[in-house]
């Protein structure tokens, strides 16, 4: 039998605020333990929550990008459950009246084919402290500088159909999220973070089976690696006659497996209300449209555009528009350069890309700035250098504050176009090896590279290589 | 309301009740709501859900950082801590 994997997405995206969602502590990553959590944040009686004006233009950024509805009268709710880690014993989120609900986002999986998954809602929610397990002796350790960070949830429809298209997913709301300036959506520190339900069903059916839920998902390849496990067991289950179980699961990437939660049974009873500390949120028809008309060229655009101005292929447009400063280089370089956008994405996306990489960089932010790779590049526009002794003057550039043409100048690198002086070292190389013409010319084509490779010699690799080729057929054919 | 829910309640609550307290709940509960259920018999159709009476809408505060540490102080609260962390009986949700 054949199956199919449904897949819904909700994902925990944290706002890029100074301070709390409804207190002034500060959000700041990595602070000693509980040295960032007032009496707000810790639920002391007689405290009120005071909500942070930033948190609705950022939510409502992300309504406008996904195509959603904002709802302009939007309240808070409270979910209740016990956990040590959530002082207030209940969670202040939204329910009924998100603030977004009902949109799309469209996004490639691996060719220039779009899907488009439908956004259910997303709300407003605080973030809960940290539990931590590891030595202390029985007992559990309590930090509570994350406690009321403000956080959107995201929730997709189960209109994704496999672990790839998960991922596709999930990297075009990160990338969105930062284009929109309304997270940082940093991995490793918890801002973005993702939970995954998980069904399967006959592929010849439209009835979604019982599905699972894995929580905590913090990295792109534990997402990926996840659903297939999770696939996999679910699938063995069914063909061996037995039932899915819907329940909360957690993947453990040393194991490759998934595992139900110890959580008890009515874990999921949140007994939800109106949260009455909190007045609704009223949106005016005004801000939208100011947020609206300030928004950014979003990344689908972008790569489009990039895709039809530039002459790009889908796929290097769209690992250039990743993250809004690498196109913006991008587009930086282009102007600065005479040389075409396929070269500069080349460029980019090789060897600068991997200069950095191996020192930890960005590719927007390495010794070589936009003006100083431009006018490489137009060296190599221009026939100057080849590409192979270009990526000598990138590495030299790289060590110095030196412009190409600085370089170039120095270290006598210009690249030899003279005609007659080509033709006269070919002609030397000629006389000197009559065996190899003579092999060339019984038709050993083979044997070309050697002289090729006698000419670059002779050059010290100078020479313009498309020059030399066609110069050689044409003497060697010849004489 | 039956037992078997005011039984959940208080498991939800932490709360630990005996029967007997369990049975004097089930009583004054099943009052409340149905003191409460007395709204259901009002025609509420065309009238929009109301979570709050009042025309006003959630005061907002500037995004800034006012609150410096109050570790000391909500430590001396805590009856259990270690490494500045508050110490709670082991808790663990683990595959």
């Amino acid at each position: 039998m054949s199956w199919q994997v449904v897949i819904g997405l909700e994902i925990h995206v944290q706002l890029n605020t100074q301070s709390k969602l409804f207190s002034g502590s500060s959000t700041r990553y990595g602070g000693e333990p509980n040295t960032q959590a007032d009496w707000i944040d810790c639920a002391l009686p007689g405290t009120l929550p005071k909500l942070n004006q930033a948190v609705i233009p950022k939510a409502i950024k992300f309504g406008l990008a996904t195509n959603s509805r904002i709802n302009q009268y939007c309240e808070f709710a409270r979910k209740n459950y016990f956990y040590p880690d959530l002082p207030k014993g209940y969670q202040t989120s939204q329910l009924d009246k998100p603030i977004v609900e009902d949109g799309f986002i469209r996004f490639c999986v691996d060719d220039a084919n779009e899907k488009k998954v439908r956004i259910e809602r997303a709300h407003l929610e605080e973030d809960a402290g940290k539990s931590l397990h590891e030595d202390f002796h029985g007992m559990s350790g309590i930090d509570l500088n994350r406690a009321g960070t403000p956080l959107i949830e995201i929730v997709t429809a189960p209109d994704i159909r496999s672990a790839k298209e998960a991922v596709a997913c999930l990297k075009t709301i990160h990338t969105l999220v930062r284009y929109l300036d309304i997270s940082d959506a940093n991995m490793q520190e918890g801002s973005f973070r993702c939970d995954v339900n998980v069904s399967v069903m006959p592929s010849d059916s439209d009835t979604f089976g019982t599905r699972c839920e894995i929580k905590n998902l913090n990295s792109f390849k534990f997402v990926e690696e996840a659903i297939a496990v999770e696939t996999e067991r679910q699938i063995d289950l069914l063909e061996s006659g037995h039932t899915i179980a819907q329940e909360t699961r957690l993947y453990s990437p040393e194991r490759k497996e998934t595992k139900a939660m110890r959580s008890k049974a009515d874990a999921h009873d949140y007994r939800y209300f109106v949260c009455p500390d909190l007045l609704p949120i009223i949106v005016s028809d005004e801000e939208i449209a100011t947020l609206k008309a300030a928004l950014p060229e979003l990344p689908r655009a972008k790569r489009q555009r990039f895709v039809k101005d530039f002459a790009l292929t889908d796929y290097d447009a769209q690992r250039l528009t990743e993250t809004k400063p690498l196109a913006d280089f991008f587009e930086d370089v282009v102007k600065a350069s005479k040389a075409n956008a396929k070269l500069v994405a080349n460029w980019i996306l090789g060897t600068l890309m991997s200069a950095a990489n191996d020192e930890n960089l960005d590719a927007y932010a390495t010794p070589i700035s936009a003006e100083r790779l431009g006018l490489l590049l137009t060296r190599i526009e221009d026939n100057t250098l080849s590409g192979k002794i270009a990526k000598t003057v990138f590495a030299k550039m790289w060590e110095s504050e030196l412009s190409a043409d600085e370089i170039i100048e120095q270290e006598g690198l210009k690249q030899i176009t003279d005609t007659s002086a080509i033709e006269a070292i070919i002609d030397d190389i000629i006389k000197a090896n009559p065996a190899q013409v003579e092999q060339y010319r019984s038709g050993k084509d083979k044997i070309f590279g050697f002289f090729v490779g006698q000419v670059m010699k002779a050059t010290k690799g100078q020479a313009a290589p498309a020059q030399v080729n066609q110069l050689l057929k044409a003497k060697l054919s010849t004489s | 309301m039956e037992l078997q829910e005011v039984e959940q309640l208080a498991k939800l609550a932490r709360l630990k009740i005996d029967q007997d307290h369990a049975e004097q709940l089930r009583t004054e509960c099943s009052k409340i709501v149905a003191l409460a259920s007395q709204l259901a018999s009002v025609d509420t159709e065309g009238v929009p859900a109301m979570a709050h009476p009042h025309e006003v809408s959630q005061p907002l505060r500037p995004d800034e950082v006012t609150e410096s540490s109050c570790k000391d102080a909500l430590m001396a609260l805590a009856p259990a801590q270690e490494e500045g962390l508050f110490l709670v009986p082991k808790v663990i949700e683990e595959a």
